[in-house]
């Protein structure tokens, strides 16, 4: 009696986990499916599950529409360059505040502690104006430098750098190591997971962010991925949604993938906060 | 900790972050406050004109309306996630491929952009072809324009947003749960506490930090809300949707109002550093 009860709360559980799985896939599923359909089955059969007649139209619209593979591109290399250049900064940052005594640790730890707290949308009516006085609105620049250095990211490296014992960079000293190559060729190596972490978290987040290249751009010299997609949809009737959904797969592929092979350091660095 | 080999050393280490921390995070805030004194369209030249920018959000009763919306769209956000992130984490804290899959399939909304998510539900909620419209209309229920009504916009985008970062509070949740002890919880099983007391007592004060934490990040995230609500109904209708960055986004790029849009902006710092101070404060008092 027991034993059947346990079974029974067993597949219960395994069941409502399926519904969980159920409500958080559809979605993706849907928006993959009516990619594949064609305008004319979207408004006459909106319901059916399964496109009649799978086609790739709706891709070749995305592509006709928008330059995919220049915004693309402009997306990588935004989101490649402010996940480097971060870690670049936070390394030494981080060493000097875990590591280091001097005058002035404390107010340059608290400095980073602030910064943890104020968002991007705090600060980007007076960036804007700040760029715009240096005629830097549209530019690479205005998307890449303002987040050159991260407070999370130096944190991170601070908290990791704790726990690495001072005979390491004693050892090091001794050997003649400079302090460059102490920072960039000891320690980094020892901190390979949270630096693999800080990168992932950065270059997600950048990839994906809609908000500053939206604030930062006015024209279409350094437009984003995002951005492109968003213009899929004109506010209006009659939305080409096989079109929105194609364009939708395109932008949310690559974190997908991405998020599948590299699973464990993203949690990582959400969870070593 | 240890001394630095050269005097010199912690400044060319830190000097990089710092300057730009202290361009990009520190110097943009007193910016505001001084461009919030001005009346600026961009165009003219800004013409100094005292409070009135704050006096203006003020009496108009556009700040508080704007406060009032983002203080019920985030309760309605932290709620939603830490309850359902709370109970994803119990109901999937177990070994087995299927129920790491599952974690995952959760998770994974939170890595896919919000432009995505957001098109995405656009589609399903559409009030025309979308599957919600017309599932409801098989069963009776006729035009449902949920985006399209002050009163179900706000609760339908806090939807989405718990929708994409629940798996964010689970993960947190799981990081916590599996920090307690085995032993604990076995102990108590045995001195025959039920579920729901093991739960009551051992389980939830042991993950009350997590709890905290995940509590004020997904308060930060929802007051910064603006993906959403730009792709998904550009703050309308009636602007019962335009949520305190979309106000702030309103009235430079729109209104071109540089000195209203600095006034919200301070206010906008004020209101959420008081947030975050007030709630960890909560937490710990109850701890």
């Amino acid at each position: 009696m027991k034993i059947k009860a346990r079974l029974f709360t067993s597949g219960f559980i395994h069941v409502l986990a399926g519904v969980v799985a159920l409500l958080w896939l559809f979605p993706y599923a849907w928006m993959t499916l009516t990619s594949f359909k064609s305008f004319d089955e979207i408004i006459q059969r909106p319901t059916a599950l399964l496109p009649g007649s799978p086609n790739l139209s709706a891709y070749r619209e995305v592509f006709s529409q928008v330059p995919v593979g220049r915004y693309m591109l402009i997306t990588l290399w935004v989101a490649t360059a402010i996940a480097l250049i971060q870690i670049a900064l936070a390394l030494p940052a981080g060493y000097a505040l875990a590591k280091l005594r001097f005058r002035g640790n404390g107010l340059a730890f608290g400095l980073v502690l602030a910064c943890l707290l104020i968002p991007t949308q705090m600060t980007f009516v007076p960036i804007f104006l700040m760029f715009s006085k240096l005629r830097l609105v549209n530019s690479l620049t205005s998307l890449i430098l303002p987040f050159g250095a991260s407070a999370l990211g130096t944190f991170m490296v601070r908290q990791a750098l704790l726990s690495v014992p001072d005979e390491v960079i004693e050892a090091a000293r001794l050997d003649g190591a400079s302090e460059f190559t102490i920072v960039y060729r000891v320690l980094a190596p020892m901190l390979k997971p949270t630096l693999i972490a800080i990168f992932l978290v950065s270059f997600v987040f950048h990839y994906n962010d809609y908000f500053w290249p939206l604030v930062m751009t006015t024209d279409d010299s350094v437009r984003t991925l995002p951005l492109g997609i968003a213009l899929l949809r004109e506010p209006g009737t009659g939305v080409r949604w096989d079109v929105v959904m194609a364009g939708n797969v395109i932008l949310s592929l690559p974190m997908i993938a991405l998020f599948s092979v590299s699973q464990r350091y993203l949690i990582l660095g959400l969870t070593k906060r | 900790m240890m001394r630095p080999r050269k005097w010199s050393d912690p400044g060319w280490m830190l000097a990089p972050t710092t300057i730009l921390l202290i361009v990009f995070f520190i110097a943009p805030i007193g910016i505001a406050v001084y461009q919030s004194f001005f009346s600026w369209d961009l165009l003219t030249p800004p013409k100094a004109v005292g409070g009135a920018n704050y006096l203006a959000i003020f009496k108009s009763g556009e700040l508080l309306r704007v406060t009032g919306r983002t203080l019920f769209f985030s309760a309605m956000v932290v709620t939603g996630a830490m309850s359902i992130g709370l109970a994803l984490a119990l109901l999937l804290n177990r070994r087995g491929l299927w129920f790491s899959f599952v974690r995952s399939a959760v998770f994974s909304a939170y890595v896919v952009s919000w432009v995505a998510v957001a098109l995405l539900w656009l589609w399903i909620l559409d009030p025309d072809r979308g599957i919600v419209a017309k599932g409801l209309h098989v069963a009776g229920v006729s035009s449902v324009k949920l985006l399209n009504h002050p009163d179900t916009v706000l609760p339908v985008l806090a939807g989405v947003t718990v929708w994409k970062i629940t798996g964010y509070a689970m993960i947190m949740f799981l990081t916590g749960l599996q920090a307690i002890p085995n032993e604990v919880i076995e102990a108590a099983r045995l001195d025959g506490a039920g579920a729901w007391s093991r739960f009551r007592f051992i389980i939830w004060p042991m993950l009350r930090p997590t709890g905290t934490f995940v509590g004020t990040t997904s308060l930060v995230i929802s007051f910064q809300a603006f993906d959403v609500v730009r792709v998904m109904t550009q703050g309308g209708p009636a602007r019962a949707s335009t949520l305190f960055v979309y106000a702030i986004y309103e009235s430079i790029f729109m209104n071109l109002r540089v000195g209203t849009a600095s006034a919200l902006t301070v206010a906008f710092f004020v209101v959420l550093l008081s947030l975050s101070w007030l709630q960890i404060r909560a937490w710990r008092q109850k701890a």
